[in-house]
């Protein structure tokens, strides 16, 4: 079995009002010089078949018209 | 005319469309998810709610069902459909309807009851003609994710092939939506998602009753196809 | 060096309840009896400090189909159907993480209303946080209005109506009381008591984890303090698409008769729901811990047994239907496993793989807790302090825009745009149209209304008169609609009993509370208790907060609260003599104090009925409850509503006795502002003090008469944002 985790962002270039609410809190918080704050998703799972995560990704995982994705094994 | 109204676990106002669906003519019945035959279907119904809790993604999870890949063949073969709300999202995610809903813009559920503009489509064969003749229908909106998007190239067909079936009425959009756009159809005029809900304007009792003249357009199609 | 402080005490237990449980069990109880008597016995569980007085309640009424002692109340609304209600609290786990405590206190209340075998038709929520200049509260304000759109939406029960106010007491201490109201076929009902020595015991739902851990007696037995970050591992998570799946589950099984009985899962988890079920039906019970789904694999007896996972419900089923009930389990993709069986040995036995790790009577468990006796002393004064934030030379239009534009007045339109009010196709009155939430129960051929008010201030100036002006708004309300009460139910918020001060609070509020119901023949049918809210600067409010269910024959008739049409009459019903005492104004001034006029409780029931009774006949355009900032919020929110203004003129007030500022800003009960025809209106009893018309609100008041602008007046009433 392979461990691998997902991360699932908005496409550039799609309005992230999660991503620009972060950015914008962040120097009342006392952190300067934070930008491109995207927010998206993680999805860690065990895979017997590896060779297939990209087609889950494609299918279920991540919404490709919106998303991008990056598979990382672990 | 019969209808048929999906069901998935997490869905809520599948019992107001079905109400709806009655009111506007015909017999209508619940269908299971898990159910693959639409045998005797004249129009479905995909409800709004929160299918799957919306986990993953709005949409994302439903589409997979037997049921609605009973419902991409009927649809394909020129069945009318029509998606409210998070039906709208399932459509959008089985790629039977272009783009996709996202989180609304200031990031909070909006329930609201609104104007929309019916807009005009081409002539034959497309649902909702009949709601094209009224100046703005008063259907109340209740959602997170409803900020309809598509690539700037996709946005220019579809408005070029008028498939965009709905607007928001001006300064009223309540969620970001690119061109204010509330609802669409596919480019064979047959499938038709939007985001406000016409099953809660059915009843002069609980609100307008504009919501009818959607569903009696999707019947009028229900029965010429 | 280190002290070890007893189990018990960190466990929320005395000395003297810790010798009785040895007592009772005749031995020291091991970790897993310990564990199980401390939640058992705490406050939230046990009402120690409470159950004396609320025996002081009238719960019996022709219609009460299900009192208290149930899951829920519940009363008869005609053709075989009852609607079953109840509110409940969940203040120190939203003052700790707002989102998930607002959330699975919606959760929570739902599963009482479905434990019944009724389908929940609406939640209505009563919120209460420190003022809006203090980032904690609008954080607390924030997260609980998204927890409870999040629940409420998700799982597709309309939320029609509800209140929120801010004070400065309850900065530490939010309150957050949920209610539910839902429909079931009386025929149909279920209680929760167990019955059928044999019968299976399955539990149902989501798996059992390490939620809310020790939170019963850790949190709502004790005051919050500065080291509430530690508490933070005892609080819930809400899942409401399982809780979806589990209602439409139980719901299809009770309608299939599957099921004895039906319990739900609350504070203290399996222990209470088994233990309660037991004792309600004079059993035994025999719980195997090693048959619970467990989401954690390493998880103590102890823990299975308190854990406070959610979305869990217990169901007594006979031994030859087990298999069927499983099945409709899986149907609906959530959990089901046999855990246990019904025994007549008066025990709650608890065991692992079969092998005995904790055994008590349910006697001493459920009804063993000692009840204790208040201390009550009536403070000297005020002790809430005062801060003023409105000059004493404030011209009369500023006042008013100034109480328009105060959070607790001004248009909760930010809150509920986030609640869906229409699933269900039943809500005739959404919120802000009407004084009260209107449901239609085409099931029994009419329809119902709601409503959920609470006071804090105003019960603390007199916690007996001002619990009784919290049970007439509410009265008042449903009669705005046209509906006669059925039955209330009630959520009674409080500081720590075991000082002199909120003993007395809660001692004179229940007997406000009892005398009210009782003049007004309506009964109590459930309820709650939530005391220990106090902070380092002391006590909340006392604040009782009531929810009542009334019905009306035709729901076309149910008024609403916005003037209709130019032209109309306006007129004042009831025996409304307003004062400053306990009011908005004068807490923006700063001058709170003790004592509150004492309402004339006969007086405002018979408006009430020539209200209802000119709301049924359709003689109305408008009526609007006089309550939180007088007469002229009250009128300017109902041209507001209405698009158009208004003259008037309050000289009959003046003619009882009032004061120019009395008559504008004075808070009371009694006190109906209704527009229409003049001649009907004043057919029914209704002095006229002005019509409708223009685009201005113009009030003559002696020295303080003004004129202003419906738009200034708008933008003041609707500038409530987070």
């Amino acid at each position: 079995m392979t461990r691998a985790r997902v991360l699932i962002r908005p496409k550039e270039g799609i309005l992230d009002p999660q991503g620009k609410a972060v950015e914008r809190a962040l120097p009342a918080l006392g952190f300067e010089g934070i930008e491109h704050v995207r927010v998206g998703r993680m999805v860690e799972l065990e895979a017997e078949d590896p060779a297939r995560l990209a087609e889950l990704c494609e299918k279920l995982l991540a919404n490709p018209l919106i998303e991008d994705y990056e598979i990382v094994t672990l | 005319m019969i209808w048929g109204v999906l069901q998935f676990p997490g869905s809520c106002d599948e019992r107001d469309a079905l109400h709806a669906c009655e009111l506007s003519g015909g017999e209508a019945r619940l269908i299971w998810h898990e159910e693959r035959g639409l045998e005797g279907i004249d129009a479905v119904v995909v409800p709004g709610g929160f299918s799957y809790g919306d986990y993953l993604r709005a949409g994302a999870i439903a589409r997979f069902s037997p049921a609605m890949e009973a419902v991409a063949e009927f649809a394909a073969g020129g069945g009318p459909v029509l998606g409210i709300c998070n039906g709208f999202q399932v459509l959008c995610e089985a790629a039977l309807l272009p783009g996709a809903l996202l989180l609304n813009e200031r990031m909070r559920f909006v329930c609201r009851q609104l104007d929309l503009i019916a807009v005009d489509g081409p002539e034959t064969g497309h649902i909702d003609t009949i709601a094209a003749r009224r100046p703005a229908l008063s259907i109340p909106a209740k959602h997170g994710e409803g900020r309809y998007w598509a690539p700037d190239e996709v946005l220019d067909e579809i408005e070029a092939r008028g498939q965009v079936a709905y607007r928001y009425a001006p300064g009223q959009n309540p969620n970001g939506s690119a061109r204010d756009i509330a609802g669409v159809r596919n480019e064979a005029g047959n499938v038709l998602g939007l985001m406000p809900h016409p099953e809660h304007a059915v009843d002069p009792l609980t609100g307008s009753t504009d919501g009818l003249r959607i569903f009696e357009a999707v019947a009028a199609a229900g029965v010429a196809a | 060096m280190t002290v070890e402080v007893a189990k018990h005490i960190e466990l929320g237990l005395t000395d003297s309840e810790f010798e009785l449980i040895c007592e009772k069990l005749g031995r020291q109880p091991n970790d897993v009896e310990l564990a199980m008597f401390s939640l058992l016995w705490s406050e939230h569980c046990a009402y120690k400090h409470s159950r004396k007085l609320l025996r002081r309640l009238p719960t019996e009424g022709e219609r009460v189909v299900m009192g208290p002692g149930e899951n829920a109340g519940a009363v008869d609304i005609g053709n075989g159907h009852a609607i079953a209600f109840k509110v409940e609290s969940h203040n120190h786990p939203s003052a700790v993480e707002p989102f998930q405590g607002a959330a699975t206190g919606v959760g929570g209340i739902l599963r009482d209303v479905f434990a019944l075998g009724a389908r929940p038709i609406a939640v209505l929520d009563s919120l209460r946080f420190g003022e809006l200049d203090s980032l904690r509260s609008r954080h607390l304000l924030d997260g609980a209005v998204r927890g409870i759109g999040h629940y409420g939406n998700s799982i597709g029960v309309p939320n029609v109506g509800g209140e929120i106010y801010f004070e400065a007491p309850y900065e530490h201490n939010c309150l957050v009381n949920a209610m539910c109201v839902g429909i079931a076929e009386t025929k149909d009902m279920v209680r929760a008591a167990a019955a059928g020595v044999g019968n299976a015991v399955v539990l149902m739902g989501a798996s059992t984890g390490r939620d809310g851990i020790g939170g019963a007696s850790v949190l709502a037995s004790a005051e919050l303090g500065d080291g509430d970050e530690a508490k933070r591992p005892t609080v819930q998570i809400g899942d409401p698409f399982e809780e979806s799946k589990v209602l439409e589950c139980c719901l299809e099984l009770l309608g299939k008769g599957l099921l004895v009985s039906l319990q739900d899962l609350g504070a203290a988890g399996l222990t209470s729901s088994a233990a309660e079920m037991a004792s309600a039906g004079g059993m035994g019970i025999d719980l195997d811990v090693a048959k619970v789904p467990l989401r954690e694999a390493d998880m103590e007896p102890f823990e299975i047994v308190v854990s406070e996972s959610q979305e869990r419900m217990l169901g007594v089923v006979e031994p030859a239907k087990v298999a069927e009930v499983l099945a409709v389990c899986e149907k609906w993709q959530t959990g089901g496993a046999e855990i246990g069986t019904i025994t007549d040995s008066g025990q709650v036995r608890v065991l692992r793989d079969g092998e005995l790790v904790g055994e008590m009577p349910v006697e001493a468990l459920v009804d063993g807790c000692p009840l204790y006796d208040l201390d009550p002393a009536e403070p000297d004064g005020w002790i809430y302090g005062n801060r003023a934030t409105l000059d004493p030379g404030t011209s009369a239009e500023e006042t008013l825009l100034a109480l328009l534009a105060s959070p607790s007045i001004a248009s909760k339109r930010w809150a509920f745009e986030q609640y869906d009010s229409v699933v269900g196709s039943r809500t005739v009155r959404r919120p802000e149209s009407a004084e009260a939430a209107v449901l239609q129960i085409p099931e029994a051929g009419n329809a119902i209304a709601v409503s959920i008010d609470g006071s804090g201030r105003r019960v603390a100036c007199d916690p007996y008169a001002g619990t009784i002006e919290a049970v007439l708004e509410c009265a008042q309300n449903l009669a705005c609609v046209g509906a006669e009460p059925l039955g209330l139910t009630n959520c009674l918020n409080f500081g720590n009993p075991e000082k002199p001060t909120p003993a007395w609070q809660l001692d004179r509020a229940v007997s406000g509370l009892a005398d009210a119901c009782t003049a007004l023949g309506v009964p109590v049918v459930g309820g709650n208790v939530s005391l220990y809210n106090e902070g380092p600067e002391g006590p909340i409010y006392p604040t009782p907060v009531v929810g009542m269910v009334g019905e009306l024959p035709d729901p076309t008739r149910a008024c609403g609260n916005a003037f209709a049409k130019e032209g109309d009459a306006i007129a004042l019903l009831g025996p409304f003599s307003p004062s400053l005492a306990g009011s908005e104004l004068t807490k923006l001034r700063g001058e709170l104090e003790m004592g509150l006029p004492q309402p004339d409780i006969a007086a405002v029931v018979a408006a009430c009925a020539a209200v209802r009774d000119a709301v049924r006949a359709g003689k109305l355009s408008s009526v609007r409850d006089v309550s939180d900032g007088g007469l002229a919020c009250a009128l300017a929110e109902s041209a507001i509503a209405g698009r158009v203004g208004c003259s008037v003129d309050v000289q009959p007030l003046r003619a009882r006795g009032c004061s120019p500022e009395e008559a504008l800003f004075g808070e009371a009960s009694g006190g109906f502002l209704l527009s229409g025809d003049r001649a009907e209106l004043e057919a029914i009893g209704a002095v006229t003090i002005g019509k409708t018309g223009g685009t201005t609100i113009e009030i003559a008041a002696g020295d303080r008469s003004f004129t202003v602008g419906l738009a200034g007046v708008e933008s003041a009433w609707r500038s409530l944002t987070v």
